[in-house]
């Protein structure tokens, strides 16, 4: 990564123009996925001055500042207390403590990464993308389409679903070569979530729409699961086959439907 | 660009390229305890203290540290004796590549964690890659460093 002007700006008004009007500027959250990067990057736009750390309750969202750390977000007592604290397991084997207290929840949702243990815990969740310009963006959206603006904070709304996430790694601090999260409403309904596969998460709609439709027991876990393997795609790299991705989706999935419904 | 930081707890005006890493601007100014492992962020042999936390120094821009506060193992010389004298003792170092990182974790743990249990402290070193030990002696170490410290 090649950087020819690094810039701290003490606005958020200030870090859009730069982002608008000068061509290869790059926001910087943590930085620490960046510097892996081959980019020329004219001007660093480091969001540090802006006041985006922080975590906070309304009587409807939680709200995360794009600037929060990954470790914030695992040690956070808010982040623990709701939806079984998915969104602190979900982060929680992300390489170790010194690398969670580098990359930031805007860079972690930014970056779009294909084995984003995040992005698939938040998919499961109502969740909203606050950006500077464009404003409120459902997260799925913000996935799907390109945006050149500044995350600003994320919201979930506090709608008492619960939660559970799953991963499976080749060695305690690797990527996932699997993760799914899953969460069920009080009127029943599901969302499974399946990501790391190695592409970013999708939803498992047909196994969702199963479980709408049957009682919570092992056996109708089982068959979601076995639903969710058989719908979902699953490629190949150097980290696991699709036939082993398959598999584990199978058991993945169903892990998690039963932990929500112990 | 020229940024100030304070390293071992002394006040610095350094000279640096906007795209230099924290690693290799401490090596440059006589930090040779922070060790140059992967460069990728897996490691940890890299690990200082930043306000006290500890971060990769290989994966976060010597820009972005500006006006912060930097230990390394050259600035917590007491400390580090008494955690390595453990670490010695249950024959948790042979090429000592990884100690420095481990030990600024290990100081940063005990300031965050109070009484941690065995899986506690694995799960907050587990950043710590030790490529000779097999890690049993190190936790051993850490737990006796720990309770004999009480
Ligand atoms: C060695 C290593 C291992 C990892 N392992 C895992 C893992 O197992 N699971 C996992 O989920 N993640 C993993 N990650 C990714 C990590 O969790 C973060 O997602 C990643 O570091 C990006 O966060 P950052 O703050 O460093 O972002 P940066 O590197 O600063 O930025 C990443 C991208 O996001 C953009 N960006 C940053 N902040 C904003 C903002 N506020 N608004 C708009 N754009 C923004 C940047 O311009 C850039 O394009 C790993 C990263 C590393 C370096
Ligand atoms: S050298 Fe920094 S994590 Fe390996
Ligand atoms: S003692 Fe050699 S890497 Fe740990």
């Amino acid at each position: 990564m090649i950087i020819d002007e690094y810039k701290k700006p003490q606005t958020i008004e200030e870090a859009y123009s730069i982002l608008t009007t000068k061509k290869n500027s790059q926001i910087i959250g943590g930085g620490a996925y960046l510097r892996l990067s081959k980019k020329h990057i004219s001007s660093a736009i480091d969001l540090s001055n802006l006041k985006l750390d922080f975590i906070s309750e309304t009587d409807d969202y939680i709200e995360i500042g794009a600037m929060t750390t990954l470790r914030e977000l695992e040690i956070n007592e808010i982040t623990k207390k709701y939806f079984n604290g998915i969104i602190s397991n979900s982060i929680r084997n992300i390489v170790g403590v010194q690398l969670r207290n580098i990359a930031t929840t805007g860079g972690a949702i930014s970056g779009k990464f294909g084995f984003s243990d995040l992005i698939t815990a938040l998919s499961v969740l109502d969740c909203k993308v606050i950006l500077y310009k464009a404003g409120a963006v459902k997260l799925v959206d913000f996935i799907n389409q390109k945006y050149n603006d500044i995350v600003e904070k994320i919201i979930i709304r506090k709608n008492n679903q619960i939660a559970d996430f799953q991963a499976i790694r080749n060695t305690k601090t690797d990527y996932a070569i699997l993760n799914v999260a899953v969460s069920k409403h009080t009127n029943n309904s599901y969302k499974i979530a399946v990501g790391a596969r190695p592409g970013i998460a999708i939803f498992a709609v047909k196994a969702e729409g199963f479980l709408k439709t049957v009682d919570s027991s092992k056996e109708n876990a089982e068959k979601a699961g076995l639903i969710a393997s058989q719908e979902i795609k699953f490629t190949s790299n150097f980290r696991a086959s699709a036939e082993y991705r398959q598999e584990l989706c199978k058991v993945l999935v169903s892990r998690a439907i039963c932990n929500i419904n112990k | 660009m020229k940024i100030k930081l304070k390293i071992n707890n002394q006040d610095k005006i350094i000279d640096i390229r906007p795209d230099e890493m924290l690693l290799e601007v401490l090596r440059k100014n006589g930090c040779l305890s922070v060790k140059h492992g992967c460069d990728t962020g897996s490691c940890g042999a890299c690990t200082v203290l930043l306000d006290e936390k500890p971060i990769l120094s290989c994966s976060y821009l010597a820009a972005k540290a500006e006006g912060h506060s930097i230990i390394t193992v050259e600035g917590a010389q007491k400390k580090v004796e008494q955690i390595s004298k453990y670490l010695v003792d249950e024959g948790g170092v042979q090429c000592g590549f990884c100690i420095p990182g481990l030990v600024l974790t290990v100081m940063s743990m005990e300031k965050e964690l109070n009484n941690p249990s065995e899986e506690e402290i694995t799960h907050y070193l587990s950043g710590n890659l030790c490529r000779c030990t097999g890690y049993s002696s190190h936790t051993r170490a850490i737990k006796k460093y720990l309770e004999e410290k009480k």
